[in-house]
């Protein structure tokens, strides 16, 4: 796998050349009293959190804590049961019609869906499709890109993950650290101006972690994306976040800067989980 | 064994109809599959329930009696249909019927994940289906394709009820001629072994086509799903 050669440079102006670069600052989030139910079984419990435009948050917990129920919720791959979510000032799964706020329909989803891109844990690579296919894809039918534009900026995107010389290779002939540089830049290729991170290094073998890590801290540090990361690697955590938010059984148990949540955490909760995170 | 084999324009001639019959009841069959498959996956209730009558309706049926009804009862409240339509309707409804269970499956049978992948791109629900779902359900849906169309072959054989000169019918009339039955009959199942062969030669040629779309030389199998919905 060829190394990442991209540099970490300041921020100025940083995203001005870059293949991720788009228009405006990016929106904030914020959960109002949001309710996650599946089955008999309460995921998310009224939960409310804000997420500044631009910032980098992380969240950590315990398995079935409804971290990623998070995630899913902002790319719409579930529905809340209760609550608002708001994407910069308007509400990802409400619309107004009328005066009223009602069930957003397919085209407000398709909308507010254009803001948000994610990563996930097991890649989901097209395997009907190359690399390049992969990249474009989305940007000429979704975006209407023409073809030609929509491979200048796979190529670009793959220069960025360092992946050029697999353009044309296709996906089950990567390993799993090449496929999930593919899908950061699939993910990339839509412009999104939030990033959703889904345990992206978890299924990945361990001497892959790190070189996907550092491309997402650079990718993070060089563009004005606000970012959402579920994780269990706590240097992660700790390089690419502003803040952490400690979830437990669908609620926030503590939050603040990585320094002090990993440094000097002041909840018991926090610390037995690090202590057991750390353990293994 | 000669006088048989002296009549071969008559075999030719039953071939090419039991061929064609396979053909065009075939073409109708993917059509019919594709379509009503692709109903069953509907997110409305109604769309589905359309999947439903149809599968149950051609699939609970003897395909003889549909085709006595094409042939026999339908032009009694007129309309009348050339025995061979009537013939390529009554196969290509019953076996569209299975197949239509095939699309349905092998749609659902494409892992969750790649589902949602094509949302994060925010896809339409017809990109979707067109550009991630169906490319990839296809692969799972050649081999049972290819055992429903060497199964409508071989079907085609109830056709001699109805009048028409296939490779069955073939077989009888030359027996009665010539006395020769083992002969006849024997020529006969050769005659439809070589077909289903060949039938079966280009479904693998399809399936290996599309392994290489895929990137995989292994027959079709199912990726790895993603970790619990539900996790985290």
């Amino acid at each position: 796998m060829p190394p990442i050669e991209q540099p970490v440079e300041p921020l100025v102006n940083a995203s001005k050349d870059a293949p991720v670069r788009r228009d405006g600052a990016p929106p904030g989030i914020r959960f109002e009293k949001v309710v996650k139910r599946f089955g008999e079984h309460t995921v998310l419990r009224e939960l409310d959190f804000d997420v500044a435009p631009g910032e980098r948050v992380t969240l950590i917990g315990p398995s079935g804590s409804g971290k990623t129920t998070i995630l899913r919720l902002l790319m719409t791959l579930e529905s809340p049961d209760g609550g608002l979510i708001w994407i910069g000032d308007r509400t990802l799964w409400h619309m107004e019609r009328k005066g009223e706020r009602v069930p957003a329909n397919q085209k407000h989803l398709h909308e507010m869906r254009k803001q948000v891109g994610m990563v996930f844990q097991q890649f989901n690579l097209f395997p009907n499709m190359n690399v390049l296919r992969n990249l474009t894809e989305g940007p000429v039918r979704v975006l209407g890109l023409s073809r030609d534009e929509a491979e200048d900026r796979a190529r670009d995107l793959l220069d960025l993950v360092g992946l050029a010389d697999k353009i044309t290779a296709h996906p089950s002939r990567l390993s799993g650290g090449q496929q999930q540089r593919v899908a950061i830049a699939r993910a990339l290729a839509m412009r999104p101006q939030v990033l959703l991170l889904d345990e992206v290094t978890s299924a990945l073998d361990p001497e892959l972690v790190v070189g996907v890590q550092d491309l997402l801290r650079d990718i993070a540090r060089q563009n004005d994306l606000t970012i959402l990361c579920v994780t269990h690697e706590m240097r992660f955590a700790r390089d690419i976040s502003d803040r952490v938010l400690m979830f437990d059984a669908g609620r926030i148990v503590e939050e603040g800067p990585p320094e002090q949540i990993f440094g000097e955490p002041s909840e018991q909760r926090t610390r037995d989980f690090l202590q057991a995170v750390l353990a293994t | 064994m000669s006088e048989v084999l002296d009549s071969y324009p008559q075999w030719v001639d039953g071939a090419w109809v039991t061929i064609r019959l396979t053909l065009l009841g075939g073409a109708l069959a993917l059509v019919l599959a594709l379509a009503f498959g692709l109903a069953g996956t509907s997110r409305h209730a109604a769309v589905r329930a359309l999947n439903r009558v149809y599968v149950e309706f051609f699939r609970g049926n003897a395909t003889l009696v549909l085709l006595y009804w094409f042939f026999y009862a339908l032009p009694l409240i007129g309309l009348r249909f050339a025995t061979l339509f009537a013939a390529v309707l009554a196969l290509g409804l019953n076996i569209g019927a299975y197949g239509a269970e095939v699309v349905r499956g092998s749609i659902n049978a494409v892992p969750k994940a790649q589902h949602e992948a094509a949302i994060a791109l925010n896809f339409t629900p017809f990109q979707r289906m067109r550009r991630v779902l169906l490319p990839q359900a296809f692969a799972l849906m050649l081999p049972p394709f290819g055992n429903l169309l060497i199964e409508l072959m071989k079907g085609t054989a109830i056709v001699s009820l109805v009048g028409l000169v296939d490779l069955t019918r073939v077989s009888k009339n030359v027996q009665g001629s010539t006395g020769e039955t083992v002969a006849a009959f024997t020529v006969a199942l050769v005659l439809y072994f070589v077909i289903a062969q060949v039938l079966q030669l280009l479904v693998r040629y399809a399936e290996r086509r599309v392994d290489r779309m895929l990137g995989r030389g292994l027959p079709a199998r199912p990726a790895l799903d993603t970790a619990g919905v539900a996790g985290g």
